[in-house]
């Protein structure tokens, strides 16, 4: 026994990576989401609200074990069915624009939530990160991958972040030339762990052994290197000469994107990594990545996800992005603290400074009512200003500092 | 923008035998290493910094972004795991062998046989490939003491010359994987500082090619 620890030690305790946010940030957040909310809006996006929990089989369509793993689940009491709470929201959207609103144009959601994850994958360690996305369906070429990656570049910008960094690849080009070398599954797994490592010796020593077609073996061993600036894609065609057709496609759209969005954003640096595979599980072309400096993980991630919603009875191509509002407010070194100004209004039952506190309200000021036998410390409240009754008349006066 | 680089090392022998291809690089150290009680070290180029840590913190600093570049042991990444840090270059120095080894006369295990290593996960996959449960003993340095004093039955340990496990009547029955050390880069440090890291990467991947001429 400790004898130093109080009996209600411990009780204030949050488990590992769950956080609060606090007055601090809060405000600055919920102000941040709400313009993030009129940026998508403008661009014609649908808020949807999806629930915290939902049959498990349906919260993991189409994503691969990982999801799974970082499912937290529980029983149905009502059902006795096993039901997950959403580790991403991406499948919920996908659920909803499949089943329930069969649009034959293009469908644009977005959406903001809090999700849980059993283990973090993230730089903060967090377990509960407070996801914003938006999602187009419906169309599959390039212009709506970069209308998607515009929002995303535009939402970190309204989020207060600078220096973002623009992160480019295309998951198409290792998957057909995986299937071009007639890998199978566990090869597969084997030498995308290396590429996503660029463990050179590694990817050489597995090529050695397993892709004995000379071209191939030149054009998958060349992935690892394929990154920098936009030299890269014209290094890729050449050295892709004679790759699956849809290899060069998929540096064309590459190069599409890449001149859209200097144009858009001249001064925003872009990086281009072919062998970049993030979410390679079900993500099916373009993947984008923001990451800003200081910090060691990217800060919003998207890409092309086609036929998730074939599970739901309706593959229809999709693309979008996602980020944690709370790890993105947490990487300013400090959140714009607004001056608050609030007006303190003593106790009184005068149904004058009744009037006069609810016309001040409406007005859009910050009024604290003094509640019987409080403690006052105005500056503990924020309070600049009080209500005084001068001859009668109730006035807003200033305090001194 | 931001164009320092920062490089985590680990006392001992992977810095000594580091050092000789940062120098091919074109970056000394300015401090002297052994008189110093200095963490972070200045060297001859003022965008360049050592830091000098231990072997198994090398991973964390460089997949956190703490420093951009390291030098670890593949013993070392194999337990740490994960896909979170690129390693492009094989070093080629400091180089040993992942080991199974246990008493001269023989590994006798009374049920389940019972592993004292500091490479719990490492080893863990190891005997789970080949279908086997095993017990770990998470152990922090001299492995060879636990099969003496009847704590394990035998140890995975890293193997240089043999000639510790032999002086305590250990010998080595499997090999797990051969060790050297890697180059190791942090991803976002690669994408967002990639001239300056790109340029490192491809300099000490010469270093090392010279060296074996």
């Amino acid at each position: 026994m400790n004898e130093g620890l109080k009996p209600d030690s411990g009780r204030w305790l949050l488990p590992e990576g769950i956080e609060e946010v606090l007055p601090s940030q809060a405000r600055y957040l919920e102000k941040v989401r709400q313009e993030l909310f009129q940026l998508f809006d403008g661009w014609g996006y649908d808020l949807v609200i999806p629930p915290l929990v939902e049959f498990l089989d349906s919260l993991l369509v189409g994503t691969g074990n990982d999801l799974e793993l970082q499912t937290f689940k529980l029983t149905d009491q009502l059902s006795g069915r096993l039901m997950g709470v959403r580790a991403d929201i991406t499948p919920q959207i996908a659920r909803i624009e499949a089943h329930h609103l069969k649009n034959q144009g293009p469908t644009r959601l977005c959406y903001i939530g809090e999700v849980l994850r059993t283990r973090s994958d993230g730089f903060g360690r967090n377990r509960s990160p407070l996801q914003v996305g938006a999602e187009l369906y419906g169309h599959s070429g390039i212009e709506s991958d970069f209308e998607v990656l515009q929002l995303m570049v535009e939402s970190l910008s309204i989020t207060g972040i600078t220096n973002t960094h623009v992160d480019l690849g295309h998951v198409a080009v290792f998957r057909l030339l995986a299937d071009a070398a007639a890998l199978d599954e566990s090869q597969e797994q084997t030498l995308f762990s290396a590429l996503q490592r660029k463990a050179k010796p590694e990817i050489e020593e597995f090529l050695d052994q397993f892709v004995l077609d000379q071209s191939l073996h030149k054009m998958l061993s060349g992935l690892a290197d394929l990154n920098g600036s936009e030299g890269v894609l014209s290094v890729a065609r050449e050295l892709f000469k004679g790759a699956p057709e849809g290899v060069l496609k998929a540096l064309d759209e590459l190069q599409w994107l890449a001149d859209a969005m200097k144009d858009l954003y001249p001064a925003l640096p872009l990086y281009f990594d072919l062998a970049e595979l993030r979410g390679y599980k079900y993500q099916t072309g373009v993947v984008f990545a923001a990451f800003v400096p200081g910090h060691g993980q990217e800060v919003a991630r998207g890409g092309r996800y086609d036929g998730i919603g074939q599970s739901f009875g309706r593959a229809r191509p999709a693309t979008g992005f996602s980020l944690d509002l709370k790890t993105v407010v947490g990487l300013l070194t400090a959140v714009p603290v607004e001056k608050l100004a609030a007006i303190f209004a003593p106790c009184s039952s005068d149904p004058e400074l009744t009037k006069l506190v609810n016309q001040l309200r409406q007005q859009g000021n910050r009024v604290l009512n003094e509640l019987p036998g409080q403690k006052i410390d105005f500056v503990e409240f924020g309070c600049n200003q009080i209500l005084e009754n001068k001859n009668g008349r109730w006035k807003v006066s200033k305090l001194p500092n | 923008m931001d164009k320092k680089l920062t490089i985590a090392l680990s006392k001992g022998r992977i810095l000594k035998e580091t050092l000789p291809l940062l120098a091919y690089a074109g970056i000394e150290l300015r401090d002297d290493l052994a008189t110093s009680r200095k963490l972070i070290f200045d060297t001859n180029r003022d965008d360049v910094k050592l830091l000098i840590i231990r072997a198994s913190d090398v991973p964390v600093y460089v997949d956190y972004g703490a420093a951009d570049v390291g030098v670890s042991g593949k013993d070392v990444l194999m337990e740490y795991g994960g896909e979170g840090i690129y390693e492009p270059l094989d070093l080629e120095i400091a180089k040993c062998r992942l080991m199974l080894a246990g008493p001269v006369d023989g590994i006798h295990a009374q049920g389940r046989l019972r592993i004292a290593t500091k490479y719990v996960k490492t080893a863990k996959r190891y005997f789970a490939a080949k279908s086997e449960q095993v017990e770990m003993i998470k152990l922090y340095g001299s492995m060879e003491l636990a099969p003496l004093v009847g704590l394990a039955d035998a140890i995975v340990d890293v193997v240089d010359t043999g000639n510790t496990l032999v002086a305590n009547d250990l010998k080595p029955y499997e090999h797990i994987a051969d060790i050297s050390s890697r180059l190791i880069v942090n991803k976002a440090s690669m994408k967002m500082k990639h001239a300056v890291v790109k340029g490192f990467v491809d300099k000490i991947e010469e270093a090392v090619a010279q060296r074996k001429k």
